[in-house]
This record gives structure tokens, C-alpha cells and sequence, in this order.
């Protein structure tokens, strides 16, 4: 009672609106997958994302056919877009993990009404981040590599690179992820299962949910797992993002040989992975009419997780131009006036408004509360997110030591039709999602019930 | 009646509040082979009838163990045994760059340990139980609470059982069937 009695003095928004029973809840979010007829606009939805991704099928035949050629990438700036996705779909991935790990260590108990379908997105988005490292190797086929497997060569990954330890720390991120959203899932599958009155989704659904009964005994085994899950998630998810940003750290190139980078990058990741969070929230409670589960609470503590990880993203921006000038290292100063009055310095600027300048009105209470204001500062930061990794990869890469290797990248379409491709391919994955599987997790929603609680003795 | 084919007597309640009684009360009473359902975790349940999940931690510490002993010495055995590269007089073993890998492993396997060991626990995954013969067991996904005795109980008597499961006023009262 203690929770929903603070709401109420600090006149917040409850975290579920009134009058909801265990019934009415499991209905509610069951009646999407199960009851409720598809509706046109998830067919156009899903079609759409369905023509982009034949459209990402399209650039990645054409690459397999003809090379990393096609792409933009060259020497000096032989990392381009599938770096600078790869880095940003692996972000965008983070705030799932937050949601469901840190802030169930954290006991807040607001997330149980956002973690299934933000874990949903931190698998959708891992799977496009995947692509981009294996799209790029020149020899797609030969990926199995990067793995240490006995060969007749001999031949070992190099464990003393900061690539190899990425595909470690991505492999394991993404299996976590599976399992902690597959775990999560179980109860609720079996609650399909019980309330599903067609046969081929009865026996669907029972398989998956493996015969789960809610057994006290089970229960207890399940909540005991799923905390040191999330334990192990937490110190996981902070590893990913700080190796991602080894790759560039460990290197000597002007621009990435910084010490900030893994703090920085890690609150990057979750700036624009609640970013992401909040565009795929808003339409979805608005489209499934979920505004009593995911209520202006949720928008509004998601917007201070913006703001809050924003400003430690300007504070990175911020140490990385006083070490330009600090250091008197003449590269690096370089790289900050390259960075403010090179090619690219149209990028820098935008950059900084949309990670920085813009994002501040989330000081005001009302933006943060307002869903279409939110939509729309949350594709602004997405935006300056990309944005920010192309300042990394690219703006560091095209102008290094030596004058005599300078050069510029620009972008070919097929570049973007990959890009976009994935975005696609992430959208149609998230409509399936939605679809067939509960994307409010209904055990954790029956907990935050006021008849939930049982009186002590 | 059936009665070698009994797997227990079941309860039906409709409150958190009613089910932990309900189980306090019966373990209170001697029975010890007992479950009770619930459509999400109930802490005081468990406890009620006095259980504790010991086993999850200690199997995911062995599998966190194995992952970070199995990471390390993977790397160990590439670049110190199998195929040592000299560069420059470095040393071999340099473990500081193992640490990374390592850490991903004892996580990796940690977490793996962590699901899989739950499911084999709690026997899962179990194609078949009795319990669901029990038509309104469907709701104990949804909104209803069951107490179960299991007929193995040395203190099990059908009439004596089903008038104790009375007692505490549940919804409705079922034979399961094994």
C-alpha cells in the first residue's frame, strides 16, 4: 500500500490505473493475441516493414554477389554505416536490459508494465546490430572464424583484440537476452495456453509453456532464478556497450583513444535505447488503447532516464573537446576543429542539437508527459544518436596522422538501403511480436494489483 | 469411485490472502505433501509451506564457476600451449587481456545454468500432469488460487481430507485424478 499511497501525496500518475482485477488485467492483454480480430492497420504496419526488409534482403544478395565494393566504405574510412549501425542497433538494444534487469534490482516496480516488449526490442535490435559486423568482413561465409572452433589450420581468433572479445560480449549478450525474455514469457504462455480456444494455438502455446503450472514450489525456483538472471543481466549489459566502445578505444586513431569512451558509451546506449523504447510505447498504448497500463508515469520516468543519460552523453562531448585542447597532443586538437569546421561539421553541429540543445526541454514537466512531444524528441535523439556514431567512425577515420592519408566517405545508396533495410527488418519483427505474443507481461502486471498483497500475520 | 487413481484432493480460493491461510494451515495440520498454485509468484506461499529454493543458487555459482574456468584457460591453451605467438618478448600468458572473454563466459554460462537449471528443478518441461485434469485448474493461470494434497501423504484419507479442505471455505473442492 505504501507505493500507491506516495503516488497519490507526490500526486504522480499510478503505474495502473484503478479498478483492474487479476481477471480483467489477464483479458485485457490476452484478448490481443488471442481474441481481437488483426486489425488493417497492423497488416499495413506489418507490410510496410515486410517491403523494407525484402528490400534489405535485396542489398545483402547484391553485396554477397559483389563485395563490400558497393558500399561507401574505402581506405582511409574503411568502417562506415555497417560500423556506425552496428554500434547504434547494439545501443538502442541496452535500454531493454535496463528495464528488465537493473531496474527490477532496483525494485521498480513501474517496469513490469514495459519490460516484455522492451526486451522484445533489445532481441529485434541485437539481430540487426549482429548483421552489420558479419555483412562487413569482406567474406561473409567465412563468420564462423570469429569463432574458436578446432581446425586443421590451427588457425585461432586473437584473444588479445578487442574485436574478438566483441563477438564474445555480443554473443552472450544477445543469448542472455533470449533467455531472460523466453523466461519471462513462460507464465504468460501458459495463461495463453488456458485461455486459447483454438487447438493449433492451445498446442502452440502449451509447448512453449512446458507444462508451467504456477506451483508455489516452481515459483519460488522461478523468482529466485529470474532475480540472479537479472543480476548477471545487469553487470552484462554495462560489459557490452564499454567492449563496443573498446573496439575504438584501444585503437590509436585520434578521436578514440580516450578513456571516457566506455561510460560514455554506455549511457549513450541507454539514452537511445529509451528512445526507442518510448517511439515504439506511444503508438502501441495508443493503437491498442493500453493507456491504463502504460500510463504518463511511464513516459515521464522514461524521460528522465533521457534526460538523466543525455547529460552524461554531453559531459563525454564536453571532455572530449577540453581534452582536445588540454592535451596540446596537435592531433587531437585537430580533431576538434576538424570536427567543428571540417567536411563533416554540418553533422557535428546537428549532432549537438539533437543530442544536447533539444532534449533539454524534458526539463519541462509537461513535455514529459505529453506523448506526441515525447514521440518526437525521441526520433530526435535516436537521430543525433546515429549522428553521433557517424562523428566516431567516420569524422575520425577520414582525416588521421598523416595529410598524404586523407580522404572522404560518402555514403552509396546501397549503404542506405541496408540501413534502412534493418529498420525494416526490426519494425516487421516487433509487429509479429505484438501480434502473437503478449507484449504487456501479464504475471508482473497481476502483482501490481492492490489485491495482490497479502496481509501479514 | 476410483480410488487407486486418486493423485489428490484439490481447493479452489480466491484470494492471495485465502491461499496463504489456506496453506499455513495445512502445513500446520502435518500435511507435508502439499503444492499450491498461483496465477504469479506469491512469496508467503512458499514459505507457508515452508519451502525454499536452495538449489537455484548453487547451481548457478557452479555454472558460473565452470563458464570463467573454461573461458580463461580456453584462451590460456590457444595462445600458451597450442599456439604461442612470440611477439617482441610479451609475455605469453597475458592474462589482462583474457579478463574480458573470461567475464562474458561466466556470465554466459552463469545465465544458461540459471534457466536451465530452474527448468530441471522444477521438472520442466513436463508434457503431462494430473492436475490438469481438473477442469478448473485452467483459472490458476488467470485469477484463482489452488491448495493441493497429494494423495502420497501419510496423513491422506479421502473423507478426513476433503472435510479438512471444508474447513477453510474454498470455492470448490476436486478429486484429482492421476
Amino acid at each position: 500500500m505504501d507505493d500507491r499511497a506516495q503516488d497519490v501525496m507526490n500526486k504522480q500518475a499510478p503505474v495502473i490505473e484503478p479498478g483492474y482485477t487479476f481477471g480483467t488485467v489477464t483479458d485485457k492483454i490476452s484478448s490481443i493475441v488471442l481474441t481481437r480480430p488483426t486489425s488493417n492497420g497492423w497488416f499495413l504496419g506489418f507490410g510496410i516493414a515486410f517491403l523494407v526488409t525484402m528490400g534489405l534482403l535485396y542489398a545483402v544478395g547484391y553485396l554477397f554477389v559483389r563485395g563490400v565494393g558497393i558500399w561507401g566504405v574505402n581506405i582511409p574510412v574503411g568502417w562506415g554505416f555497417a560500423i556506425v549501425n552496428f554500434v547504434w542497433w547494439i545501443g538502442i538494444g541496452h535500454a531493454g536490459t535496463l528495464i528488465s534487469a537493473i531496474l527490477l534490482l532496483l525494485r521498480q516496480s513501474w517496469r513490469n508494465s514495459i519490460n516484455r516488449f522492451a526486451e522484445a526490442m533489445t532481441l529485434f535490435a541485437v539481430a540487426c546490430a549482429g548483421m552489420f559486423p558479419v555483412l562487413h568482413l569482406g567474406r561473409p561465409w567465412l563468420a564462423y572464424w570469429l569463432f574458436p572452433y578446432p581446425n586443421t589450420m590451427s588457425v585461432w581468433p586473437q584473444f588479445r583484440s578487442p574485436l574478438v572479445w566483441d563477438v564474445f560480449a555480443v554473443s552472450t549478450y544477445a543469448t542472455i537476452s533470449l533467455l531472460f525474455w523466453f523466461i519471462g514469457l513462460i507464465p504468460d504462455l501458459a495463461t495463453l495456453r488456458d485461455r486459447s480456444e483454438n487447438r493449433a494455438a492451445q498446442i502452440i502455446y502449451g509447448m512453449l509453456a512446458m507444462g508451467w503450472r504456477g506451483s508455489a514450489q516452481h515459483w519460488a525456483r522461478y523468482e529466485m532464478a529470474y532475480l540472479l538472471l537479472a543480476g548477471l543481466a545487469t553487470p552484462l549489459v554495462l560489459s557490452v556497450h564499454t567492449v563496443v566502445s573498446f573496439d575504438f578505444a584501444i585503437g590509436i586513431v585520434p578521436g578514440w583513444h580516450t578513456t571516457i569512451f566506455p561510460p560514455y558509451f554506455v549511457a549513450g546506449a541507454i539514452y537511445s535505447g529509451f528512445a526507442m523504447v518510448l517511439m515504439l510505447a506511444i503508438p502501441i498504448r495508443k493503437f491498442y488503447g493500453l493507456e491504463d497500463f502504460i500510463t504518463d508515469r511511464h513516459l515521464n520516468n522514461s524521460a528522465k532516464v533521457m534526460l538523466a543519460t543525455g547529460l552524461i552523453v554531453a559531459y563525454g562531448y564536453g571532455i572530449e573537446a577540453f581534452m582536445g585542447w588540454y592535451s596540446g597532443n596537435r592531433t587531437d586538437a585537430f580533431l576538434l576543429w576538424n570536427r567543428l569546421h571540417g567536411p563533416y561539421a554540418f553533422f557535428y553541429y546537428l549532432l549537438l542539437t539533437c543530442n544536447i540543445a533539444i532534449p533539454q526541454v524534458l526539463w519541462i514537466k509537461k513535455v514529459r508527459t505529453h506523448p506526441g512531444w515525447l514521440f518526437l524528441i525521441s526520433g530526435v535523439i535516436l537521430m543525433g544518436m546515429w549522428l553521433e556514431r557517424f562523428i566516431i567512425v567516420v569524422v575520425s577515420l577520414h582525416r588521421d596522422f598523416l595529410t598524404s592519408s586523407w580522404g572522404m566517405f560518402y555514403p552509396t545508396r546501397w549503404d542506405w538501403m541496408t540501413y534502412i533495410g534493418t529498420i525494416g527488418f526490426f519494425l516487421a519483427c516487433m509487429f509479429l511480436f505484438l501480434r502473437v505474443l503478449p507484449m504487456i507481461s501479464i504475471f508482473e502486471m497481476r502483482t501490481l494489483l492492490p489485491e495482490a498483497e497479502v496481509k501479514a500475520e | 469411485m476410483k480410488r487407486t487413481q486418486i493423485y489428490g484432493m484439490m481447493a479452489e480460493f480466491d484470494t492471495p490472502d485465502s491461499i496463504v491461510h489456506a496453506a499455513r494451515l495445512t502445513h500446520a495440520a502435518g500435511y507435508r505433501r502439499i503444492d499450491a498454485y498461483s496465477p504469479f509468484p506469491i512469496e508467503a506461499l512458499a514459505e507457508a509451506m515452508d519451502f525454499h529454493a536452495s538449489g537455484v543458487p548453487l547451481v548457478v555459482l557452479i555454472g558460473g564457476i565452470l563458464g570463467g574456468l573454461s573461458g580463461f584457460f580456453l584462451q590460456y591453451w590457444i595462445h600458451v600451449i597450442h599456439y604461442p605467438i612470440n611477439v617482441g618478448g610479451r609475455p605469453l600468458n597475458s592474462w589482462p587481456a583474457f579478463i574480458v572473454v573470461t567475464f562474458e563466459m561466466t556470465i554466459l554460462f552463469a545465465g544458461i545454468f540459471a534457466v536451465f537449471g530452474m527448468l530441471a528443478l522444477n521438472g520442466l518441461p513436463m508434457p503431462y500432469h494430473p492436475v490438469f485434469n481438473v477442469p478448473r485448474f485452467a483459472f490458476a493461470t488467470k485469477d484463482r488460487f489452488f491448495l493441493i494434497i497429494f494423495s502420497s501423504d501419510p496423513k491422506y484419507d479421502p473423507a478426513e481430507t476433503r472435510r479438512f479442505l471444508e474447513g477453510m471455505n474454498p470455492r470448490s473442492i476436486a478429486e484429482v485424478p492421476s
